[in-house]
């Protein structure tokens, strides 16, 4: 059975150009880059390539760049470090919408005593700048929102964010785990002090991240142990995860404007396609500013999981803020915080597309859901039967 | 992705018995669409009181419509009699199984099944209906029902009672109180304690505020929160503990019940029995002198 892998906002997969580039490192080239015999030696040459071709995508300087496990790790490392280099501030503000990776941080921070503020979303998901204007004071140590929501894809306005909080002097991060690689971004002209980003995300490997730190930045270190990473991220660096970071950078940076044309184009036929085979469903987020590859689809009165197997049985890959796939028992907490209703919260998909995908397949799951929503429909004990 | 035995994924593919029966002998409906699953389940009785049909209707997970069909074959052709004796692990087993967490789908079925029994003997509500006292109020969940799946499945945390019957699993603020039922129904005695929070003999003042705030954290903040408000310790001076309240509670009547009632009442059962609470009415106008 064919695979039509429309989840790659959960994952992606690693481009060909990155495994080519990477397969040396485990078994030819695996010197330690901090030796100081050549063969290891020469490593730190390829890390400090793979540095280039991240700062050339982010628009930033390669030393702001330091390599990391993963988007988590950034985010943890963003928040809590720089927490820990600002005892005296004891404000927190970010956004009820964040990946758990922030919201999460955030939380324990509060349970040690820390003021924090979750400002809430209106329907399309987007924060009232004018609220978090308010809530900006000299207390406040940090601002974390994100650049795009991974589940519908919304995109905040991160520039205007950024420059309003330096204004007032504070430090402003932002999980743009779902944005790099899929809309243009410009470190050199951003207020944004951190930034997180994720490889596997974009077509590099599992474990491994980055986290921006602009130049200036105060940021007590997380993982503590070596010297590696100019002393701002102690562990053996991840050489094939950063090689593969890098290329992968590099080829975003290339496909920046297929992400934006090919790919929208196939996200919307497929959105419309669903919108017009299926009554009752409706796109979640805001649909003016959103990724170009992600669309979030409520079919309302029937539940998610149910759709996701169904779909599986034809091969489709995609996700659902059903609270039955996360095995929590309460749907997404970014829709229920946009205020969909419980109707359409069980029963929202998640479709996230890549460069790898096609029209056929586009046109499989065009004709393949429809059935699927009505099936279940008819299931449903909330449907009658002239549905 | 979910473990789900063959039985489970072919009742979901090709359920059986899916509709409503019109004039149906007894009908019964439990779940909501907040709740997240749903089941109206229907049953017509032949000359000899043995269920010659039944039919249901579901939302939800493949467990949940799976739990739903095969309920629908147990059933099939016994008495009431027989009927009423199948339990939630029966529709467990005869589907090989479900996983730990989806074990409240098997729970849904029995309770359908006591509804629709329950609305042909008496012609009442076909309504599940709330018998007791509600302990979860995120998924409404009474005192009863939560005691009989410790019952009937032997259940020893507040994890599985979670599992199977979802109470504890939305703002968690009742955890302690399903605790405290587990430990009756086990005829265990009651010790006030969970097990994070491990209570010294004689605190130091630096144990007695760590264990203030381990206690706002774990006990009292998530109800608060589900409430869309936020708690803040202030200040412990000796037995006086200061705290601030923040988003919804600022404007919220009962917060001063809240204070005394839920608050002290939680901080004497799990610190000590000497504390009193007082609110920090300051710290709102200006939120951050008491940092200084």
């Amino acid at each position: 059975m064919q695979t039509i892998y429309l989840d790659n906002n959960a994952t992606s997969k690693v481009a060909d150009e990155v495994m080519e580039k990477i397969q040396p490192y485990f078994c030819n080239l695996y010197g330690n880059p901090s030796s100081m015999h050549t063969f290891g030696g020469q490593i730190a040459n390829s890390v400090k390539i793979a540095r280039q071709q991240a700062a050339q995508l982010l628009h930033c300087e390669p030393d702001e760049i330091i390599f990391t496990a993963g988007g988590t790790e950034s985010d943890n490392a963003a928040i809590n470090g720089t927490i820990a280099s600002l005892p005296h501030k004891r404000k927190i503000i970010t956004t009820r919408v964040e990946h758990p990776a922030v919201l999460h941080v955030c939380r324990e921070l509060e349970n040690h005593g820390y003021n924090l503020v979750e400002l809430p979303v209106d329907r399309t998901g987007q924060i009232d700048l004018n609220q978090l204007e308010d809530e900006l004071d000299d207390d406040t140590a940090i601002v974390s929102i994100m650049y795009a929501n991974n589940e519908t894809g919304t995109i905040f306005p991160i520039d205007r964010i950024a420059k309003m909080v330096k204004e007032k002097g504070i430090i402003f991060h932002t999980d743009a785990v779902q944005a790099v690689g899929k809309i243009p971004l410009d470190l050199s002209k951003s207020n944004i002090d951190l930034l997180s980003l994720s490889g596997h995300k974009l077509h590099a490997p599992k474990g491994i991240g980055i986290l921006y730190v602009k130049k200036g930045t105060r940021l007590a270190p997380f993982m503590l142990g070596g010297h590696q990473e100019a002393n701002r991220r102690a562990g053996t660096e991840n050489v094939p995860g950063i090689v593969g970071m890098g290329v992968a950078c590099e080829l975003a940076a290339k496909n920046l404007e297929e992400e934006n044309n090919k790919v929208k184009i196939l996200r919307d036929k497929l959105e419309a396609g669903i919108l017009n085979s299926c009554p009752n469903s409706f796109v979640n987020g805001d649909i003016n500013n959103r990724l170009p590859n992600t669309s979030n689809i409520s079919f309302e009165y029937i539940e998610g999981e149910s759709i996701l197997l169904m779909m599986d049985r034809h091969g489709i890959c995609a996700s659902s803020g059903s609270a039955c796939t996360s095995g929590s028992l309460e749907p997404s907490h970014v829709l229920r915080s946009m205020g969909v209703p419980f109707t359409a919260a069980h029963g929202s998909i998640r479709f996230s597309l890549s460069r790898y995908n096609t029209q056929t397949e586009i046109d499989f799951v065009i004709e393949k859901i429809p059935p699927i929503i009505k099936r279940l429909r008819e299931l449903s004990p909330f449907v009658s039967k002239d549905f | 992705m979910w473990d789900y035995t063959e039985k489970v994924k072919d009742h979901f593919i090709n359920p059986r018995n899916v509709g409503e029966i019109e004039n149906p002998d007894g009908v019964g409906e439990v779940g909501s669409l907040a709740c997240g699953d749903a089941l109206k389940l229907t049953f017509k009785l032949d000359k000899n009181g043995r269920i010659a049909d039944v039919k249901f209707k579901t939302f939800g997970c493949a467990s949940a419509i799976a739990s739903s069909s095969i309920l629908t074959e147990l059933i099939k052709g016994k008495t009431i009699e027989e009927a009423e004796k199948v339990t939630n692990k029966d529709i467990a087993n005869y589907l090989g199984g479900l996983p730990e967490q989806k074990m409240h789908c098997s729970v849904m079925g029995r309770e359908a099944l006591e509804a629709a029994i329950e609305n042909y003997r008496t012609g009442g509500t076909k309504k599940h209906e709330l018998q007791g006292r509600v302990i979860c109020t995120c998924f409404g969940v009474t005192e009863n029902e939560i005691e009989t799946v410790i019952k009937e499945n032997d259940l020893k945390t507040v994890g599985e009672v979670t599992n199977y019957c979802k109470a504890g699993g939305g703002c968690g603020g009742c955890r302690g109180e399903i605790e405290k039922i587990i430990e009756r129904v086990r005829n265990l005695e009651h010790k006030p304690k969970t097990e994070t929070i491990e209570k010294p003999k004689k605190l130091t003042n630096i144990q007695k505020i760590q264990l203030i705030q381990e206690t706002i954290n774990e006990q009292i903040r998530p109800s608060i929160r589900a409430h869309g408000g936020n708690i803040e310790l202030i200040d412990v001076e000796g037995d006086k503990v200061t705290i601030a309240f923040r988003g919804m509670c600022v404007q919220c009547k009962m917060a001063e019940f809240t204070m005394k009632e839920v608050i002290e009442a939680k901080l004497r059962e799990f610190v000590t029995p000497e504390l009193y609470v007082e609110e920090d009415k300051d710290s709102l106008n200006k939120p951050h002198t008491h940092r200084e």
